[in-house]
């Protein structure tokens, strides 16, 4: 080991690695330059993620647009409006709720997130609207800002009018940007921000409807927080009232987005092992090209450790310009990555170079394609000088001490970046764990496959064919590398485009069959048999109708839940604060399976204690059990009860579940609202119904199946760009090693299109021969990958998100067919040439 | 100067073994110019190669400059080579990254020396070569690679200079051209000579011949004494 250190700084060493790269450089540069992506995405990337830390920080107070903000889902009480007034003149009120807008120029209806707003918010950061002036109209009566999207969709301009409720609006602004809000979320649910004095006119808010009441402030400089939080923590329990500050928001940000850097952080970590794999393949081939020269050195006098060092040095330096390179590439992505993130941040991030990125990203691409080039390196220790004598003379293969020492430091450095990267232990050894697993099935698959074609491939076809095949089994092949770098990228796109297809498609399903696919919510008593009446009139089916009670739960076991929470440190508070949506009903729905306990349909109020059922989950979440008592504030009353059953419950249906179920015979007499459930045979008759609710019950909001399903195509669409780009530097990656090896074998090709020239084949077939060699490769990486995405896929189908698995579609086929076309297009842009080299010339060249 | 003590080596093939060299036993004093000749296979390359310390050998020993082959690791062998030993090789094995006379300073800077070039060039100016000195391997013909491998053997004075078929891969006046000149420099050096061929003639201008035969030795004899008798069966079958 120490003479291994001394001869690295052997003068000798240095100018021999020097000058034995002659005639190599361009060919090693190349070799080198497949670590270049994955050190570009991890500048760019870590780049991004400090600017994003900075713009967290540095507009932090943008991303709540105050200092403080006070919610509740009931209007506030006395006492918090005493404390809204004591906290300053500065402030905001906003009532937000879901409702039907209605565009009467177009004829379109959509739910929307309605926003009444009074007062300045938000108090720090923008509120970006096109005409740029239009944001101060939020306070003239009569008028509305509508998200950007909402109004692209239905094709509305500044100056038509909109109804909510009751009341009409005239559009005068379109909202862009809102200071903290990511703009991919906004599809699910699109703003329409209208001014507060306007919302009693739209009769929208009545019993049942679900409302979030806030208070935004802007508090004076000198307002001690700490002494503020510390007051709102006792507030918040007494009085039912959630607040957020800065500091939480930050927080909570930070969490969110550490996520979506750690995703980030890990695409790129896998394109960089992806290239270092393909270092290690290179370097290998070079190597067994440098075999003899080593051989020579020895006979010469050269000591094994200065040999070895010789090409340490040499792969030392490569490795370090392969990384500069990349880190120059991080440099310019790190000014792209924000436009492709840009509708997942909540802050608006400007980039600059940030060195300690860029020097962090060279060291560890240096330091990791060393360490991954030194497995086929340290094979120069062992060359024999006898080789200079006998070219034949080969040295053991098997690995020795050395190379396995090797094997166990490049997992234990992988696995401890992997641990930095993803921020734990347990999610960085689960990750060095998937990527080797993932190594391993793409290396077997890659094998077989290769095997596959070697043994199937029926001896009756064509010549050309048959020579294309073989050429993969050319002696210093890279087959299996180039399957394994190629087929990761197949693999995470393909998977990427099944799973979203797979949930979509679950979406899809939800309301297939004779299952509704619509949902009027917000139906109040007095409308129950009008909307009835009206679906029967467009002959549609009432499948459910439902009432819903509101009601709080006040006490579990006699105990009350405030003394609970001071008591008890519980994870999950928001089950026993919530606001519970509960039915009442003699029988169970077809999406609920009982399963402890018995079912009871009726209860009389005179005897007594309710028997409930509860939903499996909400049961753990309370720490409850069969047997044990509840005690539900049912506005202003205390209903006592006893959970006498619980259910398993479908969640994934377009209809409406319950986590607590009464018995008939309790509730009738209490508020409530309905829900009413219908089929619609098509979209048309969806819009139809939708406008004719909007117009006759303007309260009633709507949700069909063609919305959901449109939403979520939007959402997974947004997210699914970001990971599909990050895909994309596996698949360069890959791209690069396929050009490095075509050009490594370059001499082998041209010496097999000399010999086969000179037994009779024309230009054209050995072109169709290099071609078919290229269309075997990538079409064994695109199935490799493609098989290995559909088993991944149907895994995390059947296990992480327990839904029906989607036939592969269009989209795998498709990007089989790309890295297909593409590896022969690589292929043969680098093999150019080779058939036209004159024999002589060939024969006199140096390898 | 080189002992070689019932040599023997085996190679493991599969599931045989082939034993290339039987329990050979010779010396060569210093100074003295010897050749090995025997048909293809009979083991001159494979004696070579033990006598160099580029292999080792299943049993006997090798005592090379008085220093026992069998007991040194590979980089004292290594150590030895670059001190004491020169080589000539019949595929040349010029390193071809290198020109010419980086090739023939490579000896001299494992060593450590400093300002190698004069005399490396000097060297190549010796062996006919001063103009090309900057070319590479693969711009030189095959006579000319075969003069910078010498140079290059002889760069650092050896004591011992190992040659296997320096003329086996080129013509006739070539061959010519680089035989005189290796027995000129080894002449001037005092060089000891042990060298692998298969050409009669040129192992007659050594000064004994040690014959092999299917992995035996079965002839050691003075050049002078070879002349008085009559050719071996063997020879016929070159």
């Amino acid at each position: 080991m120490t003479e291994s250190v001394r001869s690295a700084f052997d003068p000798w060493v240095w100018k021999m690695a020097w000058r034995d790269t002659r005639t190599y450089r361009r060919r090693l540069l190349l070799f080198f330059s497949c670590i270049a992506m994955g050190v570009g995405a991890l500048v760019a990337i870590r780049s991004v993620g400090q600017s994003l830390e900075q713009a967290v920080q540095a507009q932090a107070k943008t991303l709540l647009g105050a200092d403080l903000e006070l919610s509740s889902q009931r209007p506030f009480n006395a006492e918090t409006e005493a404390l809204i007034d004591s906290l300053g003149p500065r402030h905001s009120r906003e009532v937000r709720f879901a409702s039907m807008v209605y565009f009467p120029r177009v004829d379109g209806t959509r739910l929307i997130q309605a926003r009444a707003i009074r007062g300045d918010f938000p108090f720090y950061g923008t509120f970006r609207t096109t005409p740029e002036d239009a944001r101060r109209s939020r306070f003239v009566l009569g008028t509305a800002l509508v998200d950007a999207t909402l109004m692209i969709q239905y094709d509305v301009d500044v100056g038509d009018q909109l109804r909510l409720g009751s009341a009409t609006f005239e559009i005068v602004g379109r909202v862009d940007a809102v200071s903290g809000e990511s703009a991919a979320f906004m599809d699910a649910a699109p703003r329409v921000f209208i001014p507060l004095e306007d919302l009693e006119t739209t009769g929208l808010i009545q019993h049942g409807s679900i409302v979030t009441y806030r208070a935004a402030f802007a508090l004076p400089a000198d307002t001690d927080m700490e002494a503020l939080t510390s007051f709102l923590r006792d507030f918040r329990e007494k009085h039912s009232v959630r607040y957020e500050t800065v500091a939480r928001r930050v927080r909570r940000m930070g969490r969110t987005l550490d996520n979506l850097y750690r995703y980030l952080s890990l695409s790129g970590f896998a394109a960089l092992l992806l290239g270092c794999v393909g270092v290690a393949s290179a370097i290998h081939v070079y190597i067994r090209q440098k075999l003899p020269t080593v051989a020579v050195l020895r006979c010469l006098g050269a000591r094994s450790a200065q040999a070895l060092a010789v090409y340490v040095v040499q792969t030392l330096g490569l490795g370090l310009l392969g990384s500069a390179m990349g880190a120059l590439v991080g440099a310019g992505l790190q000014g792209v990555l924000p436009y492709v993130l840009s509708d997942l941040l909540p802050v608006d991030v400007e980039t600059s170079v940030d060195v300690v990125a860029m020097v962090q990203g060279v060291g560890i691409g240096t330091g990791l394609s060393l360490l991954f080039a030194m497995f086929p390196l340290v094979a120069v220790r062992r060359v024999s000088p006898l080789l200079s004598l006998r070219a034949s003379f080969e040295a053991p293969r098997r690995p020795d001490f050395a190379q396995i020492s090797i094997a166990g430091v490049t997992l234990a450095l992988v696995s401890g970046l992997s641990i930095l990267q993803m921020g734990g232990l347990r999610n960085g050894l689960g990750m060095t764990v998937g990527m080797v697993v993932a190594f391993i099935v793409l290396a077997i698959a890659a094998f077989a496959l290769t095997r596959a074609v070697r043994r199937l491939l029926p001896r009756s076809w064509p010549y050309v064919w048959r020579q294309g095949a073989a050429n993969l089994y050319r002696p210093r092949n890279q087959t299996h590398v180039l399957v394994l770098s190629l087929g990761l990228g197949t693999f995470l796109i393909s998977t990427l485009y099944l799973m979203q297809d797979t949930l979509l498609n679950q979406v899809a399903r939800a309301g297939g069959g004779d299952r509704p696919n619509v949902v009027l919510f917000d139906v109040q008593p007095d409308q129950g048999e009008a909307v009835v009446e009206m679906l029967s009139e467009e002959m549609l089916p009432v499948l459910h109708r439902v009432p819903v009670v509101t009601m709080r739960l006040a006490a579990i076991e006699g105990e009350p839940v405030r003394r609970i929470m001071e008591k008890e440190r519980r994870p999950s508070t928001w089950v026993l604060t919530r606001e519970y949506r509960s039915t009442y009903r003699s029988r169970l729905f077809d999406s609920e399976t009982l399963t402890e306990g018995s079912w009871v349909g009726y209860h009389d109020p005179d005897q007594g204690v309710v028997p409930i059922s509860v939903g499996e989950s909400l049961l753990r979440n309370l720490r409850v059990e069969v047997g044990d008592s509840l005690t539900f504030d049912v506005q202003g009353v205390a209903i006592e009860c006893v959970i006498t059953s619980t259910r398993q419950i479908d969640w994934q249906r377009i209809q409406p579940n319950f986590w607590v179920v009464f018995p008939a015979g309790v509730l009738e007499m209490a508020p409530q609202f309905e829900v009413v459930t219908s089929r619609v045979p098509s979209t048309e008759v969806s819009a139809l119904v939708q406008r004719r609710v909007v117009k006759q019950f303007p309260n009633i909001s709507i949700i069909d199946l063609g919305l959901v399903l449109k939403t979520a195509d939007e959402v997974l669409s947004r997210v699914g760009f970001v990971i599909r780009f990050m895909a994309l530097f596996s698949v360069a990656t890959g791209l690069i090693v396929l050009t490095a090896a075509v050009i490594s074998s370059r001499y082998q090709r041209i010496q097999e299109s000399v010999l086969l020239r000179t037994i009779g084949a024309s230009r054209k077939q050995i072109h169709r021969i290099l071609l078919l060699e290229y269309l075997f490769l990538g079409s064994l990486a695109g199935l490799a990958g493609s098989a290995l995405a559909i088993v991944g896929a149907w895994g995390l189908s059947t296990t992480v998100f327990d839904v029906g698995f989607v036939k592969p579609g269009a989209e795998v086929l498709a990007v089989f067919a790309i890295v297909a076309l593409l590896t022969v297009g690589v292929g043969a842009a680098n093999s150019r040439g080779i058939a036209s080299r004159p024999p002589l010339e060939v024969l006199r060249a140096e390898v | 100067m080189l002992n070689v003590e019932h040599l023997t080596k085996t190679y493991a093939t599969g599931s045989h073994e082939l034993t290339v060299l039987k329990d050979v036993t010779f010396s060569v004093a210093q100074g003295e110019a010897c050749s090995l000749v025997g048909p293809s296979g009979s083991g001159k390359t494979t004696l070579l190669g033990l006598c160099a310390g580029l292999d080792r050998p299943t049993s006997g020993s090798v005592a090379l400059l008085e220093v026992e082959l069998t007991t040194l690791s590979e980089d004292e062998l290594s150590d030895l080579r670059g001190a004491s030993i020169g080589f000539v090789f019949q595929s040349f094995q010029l390193i071809p990254t290198l020109t010419a006379v980086e090739n023939v300073m490579v000896p001299l800077e494992l060593r450590g020396e400093r300002q190698v070039e004069p005399q490396s060039r000097d060297l190549l100016d010796r062996v006919g070569l001063g103009d090309r000195a900057d070319h590479y391997p693969a711009q030189l013909s095959g006579g000319e690679q075969q003069r910078v491998a010498i140079a290059r053997a002889f760069i650092n004075r050896p004591r011992v200079l190992f040659a296997d078929e320096p003329t086996g891969n080129l013509d006739a006046d070539t061959s010519q051209t680089i035989v005189d000149l290796l027995f000129d420099l080894n002449r001037e050096a005092g060089t000891t000579l042990l060298m692998a061929t298969h050409d009669i003639d040129l192992a007659g201008k050594t000064d004994r011949i040690i014959r092999l035969h299917g992995g035996e030795l079965v002839s050691n004899d003075s050049v002078n004494d070879e002349r008085d008798i009559e050719p071996p069966r063997v020879a016929g079958e070159i």
